[in-house]
């Protein structure tokens, strides 16, 4: 029962944060001075061109009325018809996600695969040379900024070993390959400050794990110090890993929109940058309501699994009903 | 450490994998970059210049065309008459003509294309080319009949404009997605934030061109334009977006690099509505403040032309006057002396181009060595169109004018900047219906003096066209007559 409660509770905070959000954007596009009609039709157009394109546009009505009609239509799943590109919202944020999506999720698994080993090396080696080593090496991963090693790596494995697009992106239509490989550099520099913050939290949660007298107990009772570490401290050490790990998915998000730019990649940060600066108000809302669906389904999903691996975060839940 | 192995051997095979096949060029296929994406496909229905870049020449043809030099030249109309009266032009329009979807040309579709482009409220963004128009009439399949209020001696001109090219009633509400044209290539897809896909038309009316397929892939940030050429990636880039990267280029024989002239003037525009700009001598001093060649060289690395007044330097009528208002800083400080401002202090408003900006840094720098306190504002372009541009909230701004033969905008009462010049008033009225070309030729050598003189605006410099590609190609245009990259002449040679 407690379990429904929840997700409903979820739910609505989700609603509530999206609803909150669209109404945030939606006063700061009409803050913004310019307007798309004007955009679209430069320098020459007469102002009644010019009011015409408004009206069809629908920016002619009063701004209640527009955000009324937004909303309405936002319930239905209808998030409008793009100002500038005169086709469906829907249909732009579904093309721009097929590669976003694909690029915050290599990130993590590569920000993931360098973490995981990384920490826990560390952590088993606490204060010798090792540790130091990925300690500085996290500390330099953190201080390069992503959009400098994205341009290095352009240079190096495109422009000078030729082995890697300077930038694009084919399609899925492609193939497999070609689109993960457009995508793995952009990955690589998204994934390089990530895989730093989350090298010294796998660090520190298994560091503060192994003191706990668990640990101890379980090398008294004859367990390898490798057993130790792996069903003991790092099965406790899951909870901040996984809970840090959803909130960077937040900043690849964010994070993706100079990288995209960086390597051309016609994604769901580039759509967002575009449409801000052609006020294209529909292209806005619906780009940012995904991103912050996405960062709250995600975090959410994230809180579960913590809950699901560490059974004292469950015992904080509302007690069950006894059967 | 078995798992860093493992990390590394992925990325690297998966680099590896996903090597560009466009390293080798293949002798029917380009790949052409641009900075912008245009928002859709429509010439008639944007002013956004990378429409015209994609679909001039190549998909869509007007009755009229500009040609690489700059001259009119017949397109979908074979020729053309004049009447005595100077009120009415006949045209003669070419057989055998179909659209990609299989559909005629002919006057009917002419006459709809023009009215469509001229109505009240058409989302058209230079409705000033077909101001003249009083009314099209279809003589015949072949022949069109375009009644004039007044005499319009750029009339041809003005016809061969994107703005202005022929589109089917069947197909031109569907043509901001999906462009369907008369020219040489068809639309094939676009992938938005990615490229648009042509391909050679089988039913061309004309010489089939060299290439059959063309992309224009979009690249926004210079860094990754150069080395996206560098990397194979893409094998021409018509308006390079960086000229400091110039000489990496100019040193790699594979890389054709040509310097060529746009429409482009690049003004510092005065705000004479409001003081102390509307004292002639505060504009001259702002003018005489400013080292051209020191702008050139610092936000072009040298590769701009200076101008004196609002026409470029290839136009036949062209005279150099970039002597009347010369760098000239104690001159400037005399001025603003005489006309007893100190403590002036004005902002630039800087649109996001980099001609723009990086201008603007210089002469907000020259401007204070004579004492004005200049600062500098970054604008979005939306920003600009609404409150510089149409909101007159401005001291100054600048901004290249880039549409051809644009003098007439001095003339216009409710214009951003403005001229109280009455010599200059009146041979721009008479430039608009003059229609002999000496008598023309006279007119704008007057127009040019009077700008200078009055120093409406600080006149910079002409934008270049700064080309970019590879080496075994040729046929891409030089100049820039107009926003275009016309490809049907574009071949690899070899």
């Amino acid at each position: 029962m407690w379990r429904l409660k929840a997700f409903l509770k979820r739910v609505g905070v989700l609603a509530a944060t999206l609803i909150g959000a669209s109404l945030l954007i939606f006063l700061a596009m009409n803050v913004l001075p310019g307007d798309p009609a004007e955009v679209l039709l430069g320098m020459n157009a007469s102002p009644e061109a010019i009011a015409s394109l408004r009206a069809e546009m629908g920016l002619d009505r009063s701004l209640p009325l527009q955000f009324a009609d937004f909303v309405g239509r936002a319930l239905v799943g209808d998030f409008g018809v793009s100002a500038t590109y005169g086709v469906p919202v829907i249909d732009l944020l579904a093309e721009r996600a097929s590669v976003s999506v694909p690029l915050a999720v290599l990130s993590v698994v590569l920000s993931v695969m360098f973490a995981l080993p990384a920490g826990l090396y560390a952590a088993t080696r606490r204060g010798r040379p090792a540790d130091r080593a990925v300690e500085i090496g996290a500390q330099v991963g953190l201080s390069i900024p992503n959009v400098w090693l994205g341009l290095m790596l352009v240079f190096v494995f495109a422009v000078t070993l030729k082995i890697a697009p300077a930038g694009g992106f084919p399609g899925w239509g492609a193939g497999v390959l070609p689109a993960l490989g457009a995508l793995l550099l952009p990955a690589v520099s998204l994934a390089a400050p990530q895989a730093a913050i989350l090298t010294r939290i796998v660090r520190a949660a298994v560091a503060e794990a192994m003191d706990e007298d668990y640990v101890a107990l379980a090398r008294a009772k004859g367990l390898s110090h490798a057993q130790a570490v792996r069903r003991h401290a790092l099965a406790n050490a899951w909870s901040p890993i996984v809970t840090i790990i959803g909130l960077q998915f937040g900043f690849l998000v964010a994070g993706a929109i100079v990288i995209e730019t960086v390597f051309s990649l016609p994604g769901l940060g580039r759509l967002l940058f575009q449409g801000v600066a052609q006020r294209d108000l529909a292209v806005v809302q619906g780009v940012v309501l995904v991103l912050v669906a996405t960062v709250i389904v995600v975090n959410s999903l994230c809180d579960a699994v913590a809950d699901w691996r560490d059974p004292r975060r469950r015992a904080a839940i509302p007690p069950l009903a006894s059967p | 450490m078995k798992r860093f192995a493992f990390v590394a051997a992925f990325i690297l095979t998966a680099v590896a994998v996903s090597a560009p096949s466009s390293a080798q060029p293949q002798s029917d296929r380009l790949i052409l970059a641009m900075a912008l994406e245009p928002p859709h496909l429509d010439p008639t229905a944007g002013a956004a210049g990378a429409i015209d870049e994609i679909l001039y020449a190549n998909v869509f043809e007007g009755l009229t065309r500009v040609l690489a030099n700059g001259a009119v030249a017949p397109a979908l109309a074979t020729s053309w008459t004049i009447a005595e009266d100077d009120l009415s032009a006949t045209f003669m329009l070419r057989e055998g003509v179909t659209f990609h979807d299989g559909s005629p040309f002919n006057a009917e579709v002419a006459k709809f294309a023009l009215d469509r482009a001229r109505a009240d409220g058409a989302e058209n963004a230079q409705p000033q080319l077909f101001a003249a128009i009083e009314d099209v009439v279809v003589d015949g399949p072949l022949q069109l009949t375009i009644r004039l209020s007044r005499p319009d001696g750029d009339l041809p001109y003005a016809l061969a404009w994107g703005d202005a090219v022929m589109v089917h009633p069947d197909s031109a509400e569907a043509n901001k997605q999906t462009p369907v044209g008369t020219g040489p290539f068809k639309f094939e897809r676009w992938r938005r934030g990615d490229r648009v896909v042509l391909v050679r038309s089988d039913t061309y009316w004309g010489e089939k061109p060299a290439l059959n397929t063309v992309e224009f892939a979009f690249i926004a940030d210079p860094t990754v334009a150069l080395a996206a050429l560098l990397a194979g990636d893409v094998h021409a880039f018509p308006t390079f977006p960086t000229p400091e990267s110039l000489p990496i280029l100019e040193a790699n024989t594979d890389y054709t690099v040509s310097i060529g002239t746009t429409e482009g003037e690049t003004i510092l525009a005065i705000n004479s509505r409001k003081a102390p700009f509307d004292d002639i001598r505060v504009r001259r001093a702002i003018s005489a403040a400013i080292d051209r060649q020191a702008v050139i060289d610092g936000a072009m690395y040298g590769t701009a032309t200076p101008i004196g007044a609002h026409v470029p330097p290839h136009d036949p009528g062209y005279i150099d006057v970039t002597a009347v208002n010369a760098y000239d800083p104690s001159k400037a400080m005399a001025l603003l002396e005489e006309a007893q401002v100190a403590d002036l202090s004005v902002e630039i408003a800087l649109p996001p181009p980099a001609y723009a900006r990086r201008s603007g840094e210089i002469i907000a720098a020259q401007l204070r060595e004579v004492g004005i306190d200049a600062s500098v504002r970054p604008v979005e372009w939306a920003e600009w169109l609404s409150k510089v541009f149409r909101g007159k909230e401005f001291d100054l701004t600048i901004v290249a004018h880039t549409e051809p033969a644009d003098v007439g905008i001095y003339a216009r009462p409710d214009y951003y900047f403005a001229t109280k010049d009455q010599v200059l008033k009146d041979a721009l009225a008479a430039l608009e219906t003059e229609g002999d070309p000496n008598a023309r030729m006279e007119l704008l050598k007057t127009v040019q003096t009077r700008m200078a003189d009055d120093a409406v605006n600080a006149f910079l410099f002409q934008l270049p066209k700064i080309g970019v590609w590879d080496a075994r190609l040729t046929g891409l245009w030089q100049n820039a007559p107009l926003q275009a990259n016309d490809v049907t002449g574009v071949s690899w040679s070899e």
